[in-house]
């Protein structure tokens, strides 16, 4: 198999979607997402950066660029006519979600909005004509062009929405499909968690070399293999901790993609908003020849350029 | 008394500190709500005396025999979970919300609604006192009613412990983020602390918690760690803090001692009890105490 360097890659007309992910926030995966994003600005290759964590989203902090357009999420909720409606209590019944709430003696009937999932059911379930939908946000997603060909697209959901999955999936939707794509996933292995990496080729896992990282990591990888994506590992804070982590990669085959040790001024770095990879000659090469190693693996593991 | 830990993200070396507050309390109840990613069990190894399945929703399965592939439940489904490939309708299972709207539809009744059966609540004595934690199965969902779960045990357990002199001391590790599952971590508590560290994403991810926890209107203290990694955010987080009326529980240095601990599966005051860092938490853990019996007065 030949090698190919990212930007032949994306010359070649390539689309790859990337996933960032650790069974746990904050064990480095803004850092490495923000950094392999520096790395495609720098190298000229067609590319975007995609914050999934909706719950909490910061990747826009580390970059600078123009607003580039924004939009609303939305779901669809109920609207009653009560003029219309018999308080049959048909809609209460096939709200899964206990959404809606009715006392046919006074009478009167109520649509919980925060915890309606705008399922549809309701507006199935009535005879009577009663129900109509109105649209209600759920969050925004937003792009900030950082030069003609990057783009960042955020994901952030409101205070209260029962999950981040709708904004997550719109977020993606309208991300760049051209060159590399890196979505920065959220923490956890439910469904947010799953409904990202699901819309990747590849996942990096970014773990630490703790009893913490080593829980979390079997977890995500133990996920990813019921979904069978491919995936390999960053270890983060190399150094501290001890090998079990080493151990397990070896055991099950996965490729250790990039050691980063622990070092203070990367940390400080990172405190002030600063992606290392722009600012430092050596982490960019660093970076870069992590990029290079997740193609490699990529292409070893299912693609033939 | 309740207390909850928090931090807008993880990786802030919240459960760390939860783990080194169990160790200092007396009458102890360890709820580690973080049920997507529960790890305090792997410091204290908890007697396993008892499981409870938790039904965190359901999905809606086909049967081939019966459907005729009509394609009316694609039509209805309003999160795409159902799509038809090659004459044959498919449900995808990450996708599927649950809603049962498909099985309603079906003129030939051929779907039928599954429960999600894999996540558990395990709960057992540890050597501080008694922990509780769930564990969501991944993919599964509805992690706010898992965290019901876990807490209604928690203050079952502390409600069965005598205590003489102190009431007892529930200690609630809560998961990142600001979405649902931390909302019912945090939900009548009577304090809630957030962990942060210096960083510029650190103090947004702050803000966000801060604001979530007035919401709900809980008393609110803040602990910067690893607070020498950047003494001027922390500075400045210390003075945001100030500002918004948030009362600052203590700063803890970085150490190596933190990751030598939880290698050897300990708190840190049990694995360095002479070290600043454990000085710093134990004095923290004596003004959270003193405060929160303060505000319960
Ligand atoms: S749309 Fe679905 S979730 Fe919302 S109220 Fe109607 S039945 Fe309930
Ligand atoms: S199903 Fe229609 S008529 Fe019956 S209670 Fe609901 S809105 Fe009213």
């Amino acid at each position: 198999m030949e090698r190919v360097s990212p930007g032949e890659a994306v010359s070649a007309g390539i689309s790859l979607k990337i996933a960032v992910a650790s069974g746990k926030g904050g064990t480095g995966k803004t850092l490495v997402s923000t950094n392999l994003f520096s790395t495609l600005l720098v190298a000229e290759h067609q590319g975007s950066l995609v914050d999934c964590d909706a719950e909490a989203p910061n990747d826009f902090l580390f970059f600078k660029g123009e607003a580039a357009g924004s939009f609303e999420v939305t779901q669809m909720v109920p609207v009653i006519d009560t003029d219309r409606c018999t308080y049959c209590g048909r809609c209460r019944d096939d709200c899964h979600y206990n959404a809606i709430f009715i006392l046919p003696s006074v009478p009167m009937i109520r649509v919980m909005e925060e915890l309606c999932h705008g399922c549809g059911a309701c507006t199935v379930a009535c005879q009577e004509g009663a129900i109509t939908e109105k649209e209600v946000s759920l969050g925004r997603v937003s792009h900030l062009a950082v030069d003609a060909f990057h783009r960042l697209t955020e994901a952030r959901m409101n205070e209260g929405v029962y999950s981040p999955v709708p904004v997550i999936k719109a977020a993606i939707r309208e991300a760049g499909h051209t060159g590399i794509t890196l979505l920065d996933a959220p923490p956890g292995t439910s469904c947010p968690f799953i409904q990202t990496v699901s819309r990747a080729d590849y996942v990096v896992l970014v773990t630490e070399p703790t009893p913490f990282g080593l829980s979390d990591l079997r977890q995500s990888v133990e996920t990813l293999k019921t979904i069978g994506k491919p995936c390999g590992v960053v270890v983060n804070r190399a150094g501290l901790g001890n090998r079990e982590v080493y151990d397990y990669l070896t055991a099950e085959q996965i490729p250790l993609l990039m050691e980063i040790p622990f070092d203070r001024e990367l940390a400080a770095l990172y405190a002030r908003g600063m992606v290392a990879a722009s600012v430092d000659l050596s982490w960019r090469e660093q970076f870069t020849q992590l990029l290079n190693n997740i193609l490699t693996h990529y292409g070893n593991s299912h693609y033939q350029w | 008394m309740e207390i909850a830990i928090i931090s807008g993200k993880g990786g802030t070396g919240k459960s760390s500190i939860t783990a080194a507050f169990a160790a200092l309390g007396r009458q102890v109840v360890l709820a580690d709500c973080d049920v997507d990613a529960a790890n305090l069990y792997l410091l204290f190894n908890p007697a396993h005396e008892e499981e409870q399945i938790y039904i965190s929703g359901q999905k809606a399965v086909i049967d081939y025999a019966v459907c005729t592939s009509c394609g009316i439940c694609i039509d209805y489904c309003r999160f795409d979970a159902i799509t038809e490939k090659e004459g044959r309708v498919e449900i995808l299972e990450t996708s599927c919300d649950g809603c049962h709207l498909c099985a309603r539809v079906c003129p030939e009744k051929a779907i039928a609604m599954v429960n999600s059966d894999q996540s558990r609540m395990v709960a057992g004595s540890f050597r501080f006192g008694k922990m509780v934690y769930g564990r969501l199965a991944p993919g599964e969902e509805n992690s706010g009613k898992l965290v019901n779960m876990v807490r209604e045990k928690a203050s079952a357990m502390a409600a069965a412990l005598t205590s003489p002199g102190q009431p007892p001391l529930i200690l609630l590790d809560g998961p990142p983020g600001i979405g649902c599952p931390v909302i019912s971590t945090i939900t009548g508590v009577d304090h809630v602390v957030i962990v942060t560290e210096p960083s510029l994403s650190g103090l947004h991810d702050l803000q966000r918690a801060v604001a979530v926890a007035l919401k709900m209107e809980r008393k609110v203290s803040v602990i910067i760690n690893k607070w020498d990694l950047h003494p001027a955010l922390s500075n400045e987080i210390a003075a945001w803090c100030r500002h918004a009326g948030v009362a600052m529980a203590g700063q803890i240095p970085f150490s190596e001692v933190v990751v030598e601990a939880m290698v050897h599966q300990k708190s840190i005051p049990e694995w360095a009890p002479d070290h600043e860092v454990s000085t710093q938490l134990r004095s923290i853990f004596k003004w959270l105490i003193s405060s929160c019996l303060l505000e319960m007065k």
